[in-house]
């Protein structure tokens, strides 16, 4: 079982990848928008490849209004 | 299509829908690559009809009683097939129905329902886990809270459960009809105000039953056409273009569960989808994914792909020709399905660049102008031919008219049509400010050209619109700047006081007026960053401008606006709005 700290990194690490960004450069308590400068669909796209690499599912109104990586790592880790 | 010169309202002229369609297919609900649910007309009656009458035992009270809190009915719900089914409950029974929107924090959405005085509400159970510890909640008049698809065993904090809901007595049998007059209301639609101001439209049956007619007119549904529901129900164009008008046409409607691009993307050719409406950010999205994908074709495929465009445009030039354009750009078409006709766009301003791009593909994308209060469409482009510089002509018996233009034709848009709001619920002085001897003020600029189609150029009200379509009120967004340690402060829309004659790039600024000898400190800007952030990402403000003078003020030490905007006016814009 990972630790909260675990997945939040390896959101972190997902994101950096995905939208071309220096890993170290994102940090857990980061607007997402804000930061990669991303808009709410390139947010959805994000989650869909979270949800490959945690093997989850996560509806859509979970990620109702979270903008940063930790409120998500919440989200994600209250489903692992 | 029902001829709906026949009914006085939305609840006899559904009904009608259910019996006359009843083995056609209307509702197919899907999540991610599985189907979920799909209902004909009928089974969609077996399911409205209970719920219509457990309502009524419940103690709905529709009819000349719905003035009342005990004839109105919330619905916060994503996209389903029970937010459509529990409208039709509610209509059948004669009530009012509250529709909201889903994404609202739990405390706007408490402040909306008290303004409703709502007394029945139906939501999803995780928006009710969302909204049920709030402590508005007491604010609120709601007695009787309906829940769908909670788990076994799950605390439904004085909530029912919409699937076993039976009213007190479990009675069964026909619900009672309750008949309605065409000026009666039929929804308090809510299209701002969460933050200050409630703005709720009191929208009658005549102003749906008309606008309905008129847009079908143009943009007709029949049995086997198939819409996809992509908009949230509660707006404007969802409920009309996702409910009203595919139900009186007995065509289907698919709703996703998820709204990721990719799954939206398979829904086309899955279900072969004829109709679309999407908010301009998401069409933009797919031409860019449309783009790519052409750019990446090798040179002698891209040569004949282009060469197949512009035979495409020369051939579509007057009007689309969509069987014509399926076979000459097969490839293109095939991945919406095949039988794609026309894309709606809606909810904010489409740039002409994109809609362009579509025509030329032979993918016509239907785009408008329209405001909550007029219902849902007051133009639209009728595609003949297509202009994609203008949001199209006035929508037949809807009165279009440019107040008090300027020596280049633009001025104030208002509109005059059986589709115009009663008024704003509570809000008499409001409504005398904004319908005008039957006109609609709509605060927003245009010009009708020669031919008779609108353009827009920009806004006189202090708003945005985002391309996600969502209105943003300056007022809305200030509460969250509440104690900042500052002098005043208040929140503009830049193109409000500076005006740019467009309807893109829109952004909120906040004015900020310092204590005498107090600096900008690093502090300060990051308690504005800081609370900013709260607020969701679309309703964020981008800059802020620091301003020395204080601000006038009424003699009830309000801010006034308007004479603030023109004193901010002087400066330049770009000097003075500090990038957030």
């Amino acid at each position: 079982m990972r630790t909260l700290e675990q997945t939040t990194q390896e959101i972190l690490t997902l994101a950096a990848k995905h939208f071309g960004v220096p890993e170290g450069s994102l940090a857990p308590g980061d607007d997402f928008f804000k930061k990669l400068g991303i808009d709410s669909l390139q947010a959805l796209d994000l989650l869909s490849r979270v949800e490959n690499h945690f093997g989850i599912e996560l509806p859509d109104y979970e990620i109702q209004g979270v903008s940063d990586f930790q409120t998500l790592a919440q989200r994600i880790q209250s489903r692992l | 299509m029902l001829d709906l010169r026949k009914y006085d309202s939305l609840g006899g002229a559904l009904h009608a829908a259910l019996d006359r369609f009843a083995d056609e297919v209307c509702l197919i609900e899907a999540d991610r690559d599985r189907e979920k649910e799909r209902l004909t007309y009928r089974q969609f009656k077996e399911q409205a009809l209970p719920l219509a009458r457990a309502l009524e035992d419940a103690g709905f009270a529709g009819g000349d009683r719905a003035a009342a809190a005990a004839g109105r009915a919330a619905i916060i719900m994503t996209n389903q097939p029970k937010w459509l089914i529990s409208a039709a409950a509610v209509f059948f029974a004669g009530g009012v129905l509250v529709p909201l929107d889903y994404k609202l924090t739990a405390d706007e959405q408490w402040q909306l329902l008290a303004h409703s005085q709502a007394r029945f509400l139906i939501t999803e159970y995780p928006i009710w886990r969302q909204l049920a510890p709030s402590p508005r909640r007491a604010q609120a008049v709601v007695e009787t809270v309906l829940v769908t698809e909670a788990p076994p065993g799950a605390d439904l904090s004085g909530a029912r459960r919409w699937e076993e809901f039976r009213g007190p007595s479990g009675t069964k049998g026909e619900p009672q009809f309750v008949a309605r007059r065409r000026e009666d209301p039929a929804c308090i639609v809510y299209s701002s105000g969460t933050g200050g101001r409630p703005k709720g439209c009191v929208m009658t049956h005549e102003n749906y039953l008309e606008q309905c007619t008129a847009l079908t007119a143009i943009y007709p549904f029949w049995p086997g056409v198939r819409y996809l529901s992509i908009l949230p129900t509660n707006h404007a164009i969802d409920f009309m273009v996702g409910f009203i008008g595919p139900f009186v046409c007995g065509a289907a409607v698919v709703h996703l569960r998820t709204l990721r691009p990719e799954y939206v993307r398979e829904a086309f050719p899955r279900y072969r989808i004829t109709y679309v409406t999407l908010v301009p950010l998401v069409l933009k999205n797919l031409r860019n994914g449309l783009q790519a994908r052409l750019d990446a074709l090798p040179p002698a495929k891209k040569a004949v792909f282009r060469l197949l465009r512009d035979v495409n445009k020369a051939l579509t030039r007057g009007r689309p020709r969509p069987w014509l354009s399926r076979r000459l750009l097969s490839q293109v078409h095939q991945a919406f399905g095949g039988e794609l006709l026309t894309i709606i766009v809606g909810g904010a301003f489409t740039e002409p660049e994109t809609l362009q791009f579509f025509y030329d593909l032979g993918i016509p994308v239907a785009n408008g102008y329209g405001l909550t209060e007029a219902c849902t469409a007051i133009t639209v482009n009728d595609m003949r031919s297509f202009r994609a510089d203008t949001v199209g002509k006035p929508l037949p018996g809807i009165e279009v008219r440019i107040l008090k233009p300027d020596a280049e034709g633009i001025g104030e848009i208002a509109t005059r049509s059986r589709a115009v709001m009663s008024h704003y619920l509570g809000e008499p002085e409001l409504t005398a400010e904004t319908v005008v001897d039957g006109w609609l003020m709509t605060g927003d600029l245009g010009r009708l050209d020669a031919s008779g189609h609108l353009q827009l150029f920009g806004r006189k009200k202090n708003m945005i619109v985002t391309q996600e379509g969502k209105n943003i009120y300056p007022e809305d967004i200030e509460t969250v700047f509440e104690g900042l340690p500052v002098k005043e402060f208040c929140v503009f829309a830049a193109n409000y006081v500076w005006p740019q004659r467009t309807m893109t790039g829109e952004q909120l600024v906040l004015v900020v007026h310092l204590e005498p000898g107090q600096a900008l400190a690093d502090a300060l800007r990051e308690e504005i960053a800081a609370r900013n952030r709260r607020l969701l990402s679309y309703k964020r403000i981008s800059g802020y401008v620091l301003w020395e003078e204080d601000f006038p003020l009424t003699t009830s030490l309000k801010i006034k606006r308007t004479v603030l905007a023109e004193q901010l006016a002087k400066l330049d814009r770009s000097a003075a709005v500090i990038p957030l």
